[in-house]
């Protein structure tokens, strides 16, 4: 009981420091303007395609948004504790490193959730215009949150390894970018053409477009859940790995 | 409270402390000294379970913060050197996580707050943000911080550093009584913060352990310990030289004229010497001596003697 009181502790200061800066208010109005942007505008559109479905239109788009937008909310984690000096205060309070690690974690994917769920507009607009299957969008949305997740995990280790908050969003982004172009179907058709299908498809495995297609398309698979719940699992690990190394010295 | 036994702590080939051993107990005020880079920092972050000791161990409370360090950090209230404060949050909010992270809720929370605002003299600012606050009431919110609890062991890095002389005192008063039922370290570089807070104080260097002793111990280390220092006039400086330098106890004289004043300074062939002050007052019974004391010693020159590395030693010399 004790472990979760903490966790919720240091997850609730830390929803406090996103909303306390303009952050959190620049990402949510940013990520709006680009979900309504892209199901609306980018061609063929919504209304064009006809169909009451959002994944070629809305859901196809989010691995990208989050590219730079989750990097951007995940870069301060860590960063920011060692460039003021706090991590020595918050390590030294009488809670393991793992539950700081995902106390953290779990306030910046509250909040990113929170973004996606003020996506709802799309959702009524689509059930007013014709009669979706609001099963399929559901998965989409968990999809793309456990996708938020993974990403967000990433940048936790790229923050806990240095104290710029730059270089962490650069590096986090490119990590992130090689998580997405390894299932990118130009990518992959390259790839099948140099090494056969074989490794393609290994390599395939590894990104999270190949495993946020089922949940787009309805198909809450196991799979695809245990990938990106390892794939958090995994950087949050790390991140702990690091953060021990630091003090190590 | 506090045990420390045989800590080493290595940073790469660098033994930022080496085999460093002392222990403080309840009622205690340790003070720790020692010129940048001696360790005390490392030793401090050591001892609240920040960084992992290389060698040896530490225990706070009986619990080993190697094996058990959530059950010594419970006990343990730590201001870190600079005093790190979430600049994010108002000083009222940051002492609530602090409260709340230290098992305190609800209406215990509120008291511990208030307590530590009220202790702190942070009244005036305390729906304020960290980030709008001077350096002092910073530092003040951090040493709040630490408090909350009202734990049993202190550890305080520079606890006075960046505070104005007024708020320097308060801090002082602070520690000392708090002392009187906790277990407190705190690092320094004012000399004159040892007299006025420590009941103990350690010099370190280089990672060891240089000197160990009440302040007043410390000080009978010095040249200056049981020196007897007076003032004349109407005599030339080279008559009061001679005429002190023959004493039994003597072991050299200074003598300085300034118009025609002399001050002179006779120091005892062992440092601490009762004898010398009496000698000196039969000597100059027949003197114009406008004014007379005995030294107890100074500690800046105990700290210099002691940490000086030896080539500087001998330049100083």
């Amino acid at each position: 009981m004790n472990t979760w009181a903490n966790i919720k502790t240091i997850a609730k200061r830390e929803l406090g420091a996103y909303f306390s800066s303009p952050l959190a208010y620049v990402f949510i109005v940013i990520f709006l303007l680009l979900c309504g942007f892209f199901t609306f505008m980018v061609k063929p559109t919504l209304l064009d395609r006809g169909q009451a479905s959002l994944t070629m239109t809305f859901f196809m788009w989010h691995p990208w948004f989050y590219l730079f937008l989750v990097p951007a909310v995940g870069m301060r984690l860590w960063a920011e504790e060692r460039r003021v000096g706090t991590l020595e205060l918050l390590l030294t309070m009488p809670i393991t490193t793992w539950q700081a690690i995902v106390g953290k974690f779990l306030a910046s994917w509250l909040f990113l959730g929170l973004a996606l769920v003020l996506t709802f507009p799309v959702v009524v607009t689509l059930n007013y215009l014709g009669s979706p299957d609001n099963g399929v969008i559901l998965t989409g949305y968990i999809g793309s949150w456990l996708m938020a997740g993974a990403y967000l995990a990433v940048s936790c280790i790229t923050s806990a390894m240095t104290r710029t908050q730059v270089v962490s969003f650069i590096v986090s982004l490119v990590i992130c970018l090689f998580l997405i172009l390894a299932g990118f179907q130009p990518v992959v058709d390259s790839m099948n053409e140099w090494f056969g299908s074989r490794v393609a498809d290994a390599v395939a495995g590894f990104s999270v477009i190949t495993h946020f297609d089922g949940f787009q398309r309805g198909i809450l698979d196991s799979r695809d859940v245990l990938f990106f719940l390892s794939l958090i699992g995994f950087s949050l690990f790390s991140t702990s790995v690091i953060l021990r190394g630091h003090r190590a010295g | 409270m506090i045990k420390v036994d045989n800590l080493t702590k290595l940073f790469g080939p660098k033994r930022a402390v080496d085999g460093i051993s002392f222990t403080v107990e309840r009622g205690e005020v340790l003070g720790f000294l020692g010129p940048n880079g001696a360790g005390k920092s490392t030793t401090m972050r050591v001892i609240t379970g920040f960084i992992p000791p290389s060698g040896g161990k530490v225990s706070v409370g009986g619990f080993d913060m190697v094996e058990d360090p959530i059950s010594g950090k419970r006990l343990i209230g730590y201001l870190p050197e600079n005093a790190p404060a979430y600049t994010d949050m108002t000083v009222s909010g940051f002492l609530g996580f602090a409260a709340e992270i230290r098992g305190l809720r609800g209406d215990a929370k509120k008291k511990a707050v208030n307590r530590a605002v009220e202790m702190c003299f942070l009244q005036s600012v305390r729906h304020q943000s960290v980030e709008t606050l001077s350096k002092g009431y910073r530092h003040r919110t951090c040493f709040a911080q630490s408090i909350i609890h009202d734990p049993e062991v202190l550890v305080l890095d520079e606890p006075t550093d960046g505070l104005d002389p007024n708020q320097k005192h308060e801090i002082r008063g602070l520690i000392r009584r708090m002392g009187e039922k906790k277990a407190i370290i705190f690092s320094t570089h004012i000399l004159e913060e040892v007299d006025a807070v420590c009941s103990r104080a350690i010099i370190i260097d280089r990672g060891r352990i240089v000197a160990n002793g009440t302040p007043q111990e410390l000080r009978q280390r010095s040249d200056w310990a049981g020196a007897v220092t007076l003032r004349v006039s109407g005599m030339t400086a080279n008559v009061v030289k001679e005429k002190l330098s023959q004493l039994r106890t003597a072991k050299r004289v200074t003598a300085e004229a300034q118009g025609d004043r002399i001050t002179a300074t006779v120091f005892p062939r062992t440092a601490g010497e009762q004898d010398l002050t009496r000698e000196v007052l039969e000597a100059t019974r027949s003197w114009p001596v406008e004014e007379l004391h005995t030294e107890v010693g100074r500690l800046d020159e105990v700290f210099r003697s002691i940490t000086l590395p030896d080539t500087a030693k001998e330049q100083a010399k």
